[in-house]
């Protein structure tokens, strides 16, 4: 039985009443649902804002994260008061303050093989906002075990992707791309940027997506991938398609419980320690500042883009992006010691095994970045 | 002749381009003459063996050509092929 709507709901939703294929049987379907948003961010901002003021009976919010000021450009759910906040009670107050008939139950946790199942479980839509491979495979898989819809969506500077993955009735994220591309091939947002309004135009579709699944109208995009490019003002469709042969949702799957994505993926899905090559391979700022001060001549390579030397630069460095380091290593002597850097550490960690399988055995990674450099060494540099 | 667009992590490797104008009667015929135009492409979409890497999904008109014939699939003139990339951003 559909729940009761008070006289303050039906006044609060009356715009939805007043459309024929949602109406009061409508909303009643919404105030019975519930939708689990995994991601906090860029992507799940939009989404658990407008699933809240649609009035989507109980939302569940899954992050381990805590509201930092460059999310701010993006995740508009969160707010400057907010710096320094659990994101998922964060996005709590703020859900709570647009529609207080909504429960929002929180998860401050990461979305794991241990605990996917048992939260995703109690969830009718499940909605994809993370940002790593791994957790992005997970997910696709914990859908596709419990046979529940998948509204994914991902985005890239000014690209963004939106499908519903619902093995049921159609193909899932596997289908597609069955292997996930090598680490490092595919930069992330921390690394490549990305437009802040990107995430809101994607994430407004995806919970459209959300709803229409709920309400049981129009044409879900079961089948069907939306290729959005922000520069062309284009949005493009492609037919996808059930492969016989996937690995998880074929008749005959070759995976039937969670796996270890992060080995899957060759890459850490909840990496609280970014920014290091690991244990022996790194070089703190203050250390890296101690040894250049004591004259040691130790060549510094950063491997940032052409245009982050306007924000911030290491006197002395040279510039040689990741994307062109293999091409470019006859211009390093690897008999010399050598520290590499970028913004954070991560594309830098990435150069150094690059370098090391190339026999660099006296390289180094600025742990940490030119951020560190400029949290710890010299206030007079910004942090992007 | 045909185009082809390119996504954009893989814009690195095509000095930027957007769309390409490759020639070849199979979409194999194509993808040979795009990474001949921009070798940089090439470990980014073949393996070893010279096939597509599973992660590398080619469209042909709005078809993924594993769905079509793969790269044995022809091509006519005004055929538009897409590269769709795996990207993963969207939390952070």
């Amino acid at each position: 039985m559909l729940p009761y709507l008070s006289h303050e709901e039906i006044l609060r939703y009356s715009r939805h009443l007043l459309i024929p294929e949602v109406g009061l049987e409508g909303q009643k379907k919404l105030k019975a649902a519930s939708v689990l948003v995994i991601g906090t961010g860029g992507l799940g901002s939009p989404v658990a804002l407008y699933l809240a003021a649609a009035g989507v009976g109980r939302i569940g919010l899954v992050d381990y994260d805590v509201v930092d000021f460059s999310n701010l450009q993006r995740q508009v759910i969160h707010g400057t008061s907010g710096i320094g906040v659990l994101k998922v009670e964060s996005a709590r107050q703020r859900m709570l303050d647009l529609n207080p008939d909504i429960q929002v139950d929180v998860y401050n946790e990461p979305f794991t093989s241990e605990n996917a199942l048992r939260i995703a479980a109690d969830y009718d839509v499940i909605i994809d906002g993370t940002d790593n491979f791994p957790t992005r495979y997970l997910t696709n898989d914990v859908c596709v075990l419990l046979g529940k819809p998948n509204v994914y969506g991902s985005i890239f500077r000014f690209d963004g992707q939106v499908s519903v993955f619902y093995a049921k009735e159609g193909p899932c994220y596997r289908c597609l791309f069955p292997e996930p591309p090598p680490p490092g091939l595919v930069p992330s947002c921390a690394e490549g940027g990305v437009l802040g309004v990107l995430p809101g135009t994607i994430g407004t579709l995806q919970a459209t997506e959300a709803l229409k699944l709920i309400l049981g109208i129009g044409e879900p995009l079961i089948g069907k991938l939306m290729l959005y490019n922000a520069l062309d003002m284009s949005f493009e469709f492609v037919k996808l398609r059930k492969n016989p042969k996937c690995k998880v949702c074929s008749p005959e799957p070759e995976i039937t419980e969670l796996i270890d994505y992060e080995a899957f993926c060759g890459v850490p899905g909840h990496d609280r320690d970014e920014g290091s090559a690991g244990e022996g391979w790194d070089i703190s700022a203050p250390d890296l500042a101690r040894r250049l001060q004591q004259g040691n001549h130790i060549r510094l390579l950063d491997v940032r883009e052409p245009h982050e030397l306007e924000i911030s630069q290491l006197p002395g460095a040279d510039l040689i992006p990741l994307g062109q380091l293999a091409a470019r290593l006859s211009e390093l002597d690897s008999a010399q010691e050598m520290v590499v850097f970028c913004k954070s550490g991560t594309r830098s960690a990435r150069a150094l095994e690059l370098l090391v399988s190339a026999g660099f055995r006296k390289a180094k990674n600025l742990k940490g970045g030119i951020n560190a450099w400029a949290r710890e060494v010299d206030p007079s540099l910004p942090i992007y | 002749m045909v185009t082809l667009k390119v996504p954009t992590p893989l814009r690195t490797y095509t000095n930027g381009l957007t769309e390409i104008n490759v020639q070849g009667s199979t979409v194999g015929a194509a993808v040979d003459d795009l990474v001949a135009q921009h070798p940089a492409l090439r470990p980014h979409l073949y393996n070893g063996q010279a096939e597509l890497r599973p992660f590398v999904n080619l469209f042909l008109n709005n078809e993924n050509v594993k769905d079509l014939n793969g790269l044995e699939t022809p091509l006519k003139e005004g055929d538009r092929l897409m590269l769709i990339p795996s990207i993963a951003g969207g939390r952070e």
